[in-house]
């Protein structure tokens, strides 16, 4: 069943192609790897599924519906949540209020019920407060619930971006980078983590990468942009091992 | 465990506003001990009605600077709006609605509703703007409001509601006509509705509005909002709802000031002094001094810095002086990264630290 | 007064407010804050030339010029005081600072020369041109006003672009720490900005109160506020945008105040620059900022 299917996809910047034709089908439930060099156009692909770039041209179909030049907020309520390249936390919210953010579309009252602090308000409240420590508990975040997102170090700043996005119960899950900037621990355990994410939210997930060995761990298919066109795109053993796909990271 | 540690959450801010209302409460009643016991001065009385409307505008404003995150400098427009929108319909009512206790709720909520149209217009306005941009419109905003309302002539008759732009005969008012805005003369005779009780009380009401707006689903969003904006939208979050939603809250209550400033004075004109910029800026001193985004910090500078101007009188020339440098003094010690280091290092909570680990 | 001669007259009022606006938008372009206390330096100028001048009987020239220094010397002494401390702090807090030295500069003002306003002597001789055809009277103030702003505006331009603090200049404003990898004095570049708009808010007073001779510790507020009001409308860091800006304003003004009403001129004046940004949000020629994602 297809969850994600792009035709056609591109994008110019001045007179500079960022996208050239991106096409890509991804299954539900797969876990799909995008990598290529340094300015590739991995993040502008992410930007063009998520609405924040309107794509000159293409098609993005998620699970049946047609989102291409929807809006971000339209995207994100179809099924698509992402993290940033940068992360990009509500840094003056705690760790708990952070992924009640999330929630903020699978739980409502009206702004007036919570002024007036009518009962929905302490129901949804209290309902939305146990989803986000479930969520929380996934990533072994619960205890510092209350500590400003800001004063997490890094590594937990990361998973509190993804516990964040999944919280807006996606489909479609988009990571940038999100080992950026980890140590080999960290990866392990990240690798883990989005396996583990990926059975028990049932989550689609596109992930770009630099780190290898993190991408050859767990991701089920490869896609390689370079220069904003596709390189390659397949299993690992297959594209890892593509002379073009060296030549492109390593140089002549 | 688990159950215990969302309980603490949940009541931790609940507790903390429910002392700010009762210290605000206490205050008012130690207030009403010394008028009874004769205790209080002249100069006194007269700024309890000032210390409450000034520190609802400062609590709203903060609405939009400190939880929205964005600079306003209209504040003193949207009180303009509530003021001559709840006089005009106080003057016109006065024999309609003989009871001043209905009368006044009427007018309250006529100057909040004018308000807050307004602010949904600004909200709408400055959807495309961030930043410095977004100031100076509010700032013109405050500007355009306070220069109409000083121009314009209205009046009522038995033929109904008559404008003008030049001058009060060219209403062409009938003989029964009343004039009601008199263009740099402004409302007259306003009837005095505002005391002291009702102003603290619709103080602790805005405090609530605000407070519980904050602790809730969409005081969250409005924050996000602020913290980061693309990432609010990436969580699917109406970022212009509830942008429009901040502005119009903010000019809502601002308005009830207006009406709250505009009940206490016999002649109301709209003049650069109190709803020019000026006025904009020092409600937003307030709201700096105080914190931002700290809404209990609001209402006390809003007192300290009402009150302070007027026992420094005896330094008569010299006041506003050196209320400016003491003001850029603050500025510097508070925001100042060399300023902050030091402050943290001395703070007192370090020295006790240090103490209890024994000597560093 | 006919068409052309209101229109004149907005041209001249425009080009004060083009000059006024030229420091503003140099300011915020290159130390990314809104310096609230520019209108408050002309005011002082203006009372320097009055001093000099109406006091101690000093002639127009040498009035201006000191006035000129002495602006300059407080533009950089109040960077370096007030402002610099706060380079890293929110844009917020410096505005709030700035608004303090705004209050400051008046209530120093207010206790010198109190609150009475003082006539001001036009420091501009050229006699005014009468041409009898279009029965139009050109005051001499603005023979002197438009050419002027013409000529500091092409001057600033081309230091701007060719000289080696000009390009300094551009450097802080497109990334400060950038610059300073690049050994670009960033203190010394940011006290130059300052520096050059206070020279040009000194001549502003001369040339403004010259044809408005009203002068008054408040005097500087307004036009301040009306200055940055063009600046933002030009597109605020553009030198060009700067003076587009302020020419067109004080056209708005001047035939609003003649043809509508004075009372509203102010309104109108804003209510054009509101809609103004609703249709291109980073002024008429403003750049628009990509926020990278």
């Amino acid at each position: 069943m297809e969850m994600l299917s792009v035709k056609n996809l591109s994008i110019s910047f001045g007179g500079l192609r960022a996208v050239d034709s991106f096409n890509i089908t991804i299954q539900k439930g797969e876990l799909y790897g995008l990598i290529g060099p340094n300015g590739a156009g991995k993040t502008t692909v992410f930007n063009l599924l998520t609405g924040v770039y309107k794509p000159d041209s293409g098609i993005i179909i998620l699970d049946g519906e047609n989102i291409s030049g929807k809006s971000p907020i339209e995207i994100n309520k179809a099924g698509i949540a992402r993290t940033f390249q940068n992360i990009r936390l509500f840094k003056n919210l705690t760790v708990l209020d952070n992924v009640k953010t999330g929630l903020h579309n699978q739980y409502k009252y009206s702004t007036l019920a919570g002024i007036l602090r009518l009962p929905s308000y302490y129901k949804t409240e209290k309902l939305m407060t146990e989803k986000a420590y479930e969520i929380l508990k996934v990533f072994d975040l619960d205890k510092e619930a209350n500590t400003l997102s800001a004063n997490l170090p890094y590594g937990k700043q990361r998973k509190l971006e993804i516990a964040r996005a999944l919280a807006t119960n996606p489909k479609l899950l988009l990571l940038d980078e999100p080992a950026a900037g980890m140590n080999p621990a960290e990866t392990e355990e990240l690798m883990k983590t989005i396996t583990l994410i990926r059975e028990k939210f049932g989550v689609t997930i596109l992930l770009i990468e630099h780190d290898m060995k993190l991408v050859a761990g767990i991701c089920e298919k490869i896609f390689v942009l370079n220069f904003g066109m596709e390189l390659a795109n397949g299993l690992p053993q297959d594209v890892l091992n593509n002379p073009e796909v060296i030549k492109a990271y390593l140089g002549e | 465990m688990k159950k215990d540690v969302m309980k603490v959450n949940l009541s931790k801010d609940t507790k903390y506003n429910l002392i700010t209302i009762a210290a605000i409460i206490v205050a008012y009643i130690v207030c009403q001990i010394m008028i009874a016991a004769g205790m209080m001065s002249y100069l006194m009385k007269g700024l309890l009605v000032p210390f409450c409307y000034y520190s609802i505008l400062a609590v709203s404003l903060n609405l939009t600077v400190g939880i929205l995150g964005e600079l306003s400098l209209g504040q003193a427009g949207f009180m303009c709006i509530g003021a001559f929108a709840s006089a005009f319909f106080s003057k016109c009512s006065v024999n309609l609605i003989p009871n001043a206790f209905i009368r006044f709720t009427l007018a309250i909520l006529v100057g909040a509703l004018a308000a807050a149209v307004f602010g949904v217009f600004i909200g709408i306005a400055v959807l495309r703007l961030r930043g410095d941009y977004l100031a100076i419109v509010t700032l013109a905003f405050g500007e355009i409001i306070k220069n109409v309302l000083n121009t314009i002539f209205v009046g009522y008759d038995s033929k109904g509601l008559h404008f003008s732009l030049k001058d009060a005969a060219s209403l062409n008012l009938q003989e029964d006509g009343v004039l009601i805005i008199n263009g740099p003369q402004g409302i007259t005779g306003t009837p005095q509705d505002t005391n002291f009780t009702v102003s603290t009380l619709l103080l602790i009401i805005t405090f609530i509005i605000v407070a519980n707006l904050i602790n809730s689903r969409s005081g969250r969003a409005i924050m996000a909002i602020r913290d980061n904006r693309i990432a609010a939208e990436a969580m699917g979050i109406d970022v212009t709802k509830f942008r429009i939603l901040a502005f119009t809250i903010t000019a809502a209550l601002a308005g009830v000031a207006g009406v709250l400033y505009a009940h206490n004075i016999s002649s109301l004109n709209a003049t650069p002094k109190n709803f020019g910029y000026n006025m904009s800026i020092m409600i937003l001193v307030f709201v700096v001094l105080g914190g931002i985004g700290n809404i209990r910090g609001s209402i006390i500078a809003s007192v300290i810095l009402t009150l302070l101007p007027e026992y420094l009188r005896f330094l008569q020339d010299y006041r506003m002086l050196i209320y400016a440098i003491v003001l850029i003094i603050m500025m510097i010690f508070n925001w100042n990264p060399t300023c902050i280091a030091w402050r943290k290092k001395y703070s007192l909570r370090n020295i006790f630290r240090k103490k209890t680990q024994g000597e560093v | 007064m006919s068409f052309l001669s209101y229109l004149i007259k907005g041209i001249s009022l425009g080009s004060v407010y083009s000059i006024i606006a030229l420091g503003y938008t140099m300011v915020y372009g290159i130390a990314k804050m809104l310096n609230f206390a520019h209108g408050d330096i002309i005011m002082v100028g203006g009372f320097v030339i009055y001093s000099l001048m109406s006091l101690a009987g000093l002639n127009p020239l040498i009035s201006v010029l000191a006035a000129i220094v002495i602006c300059t010397l407080l533009g950089v002494t109040i960077e370096g005081i007030a402002y610099r401390p706060l380079r890293k702090a929110s844009s917020l807090a410096v505005l709030i600072t700035a608004i303090g030295v705004s209050y400051f500069l008046q209530n120093v003002a207010l206790l010198v020369y109190g609150s009475n306003p003082k006539s001001f002597t036009s420091v501009i001789k050229v006699p005014a041109l009468k041409l009898a055809e279009v029965k139009l009277t050109i005051t001499g103030e603005t023979l002197v006003t438009i050419p002027l702003c013409i000529i500091i505006m092409v001057i600033l331009n081309l230091f701007i672009k060719k000289s080696k603090i000009g390009r300094s200049m551009i450097a802080v404003s497109e990334d400060k720490d950038a610059a300073v990898l690049m050994g670009v004095n960033v203190n010394k570049t940011i006290a130059i900005t300052f520096a050059i708009g206070s020279a040009l808010a000194a001549v502003a007073s001369a040339l403004m109160f010259s044809t408005y001779p009203n002068l008054s510790p408040t005097s500087g507020a307004m036009p301040g506020i009306k200055a940055f009001v063009a600046a933002v409308f030009g597109g605020i860091g553009s030198i060009p945008g700067a003076m587009i800006g302020g020419i067109l304003l004080g056209i708005i003004q001047i035939l609003s105040s003649a043809y509508i009403s004075t009372q509203l001129a102010d309104a109108i004046v804003f209510l054009i620059l509101i809609l103004v940004l609703l249709i291109k949000p980073t002024g008429i020629m403003g750049k628009k900022l990509h926020e990278k994602v």
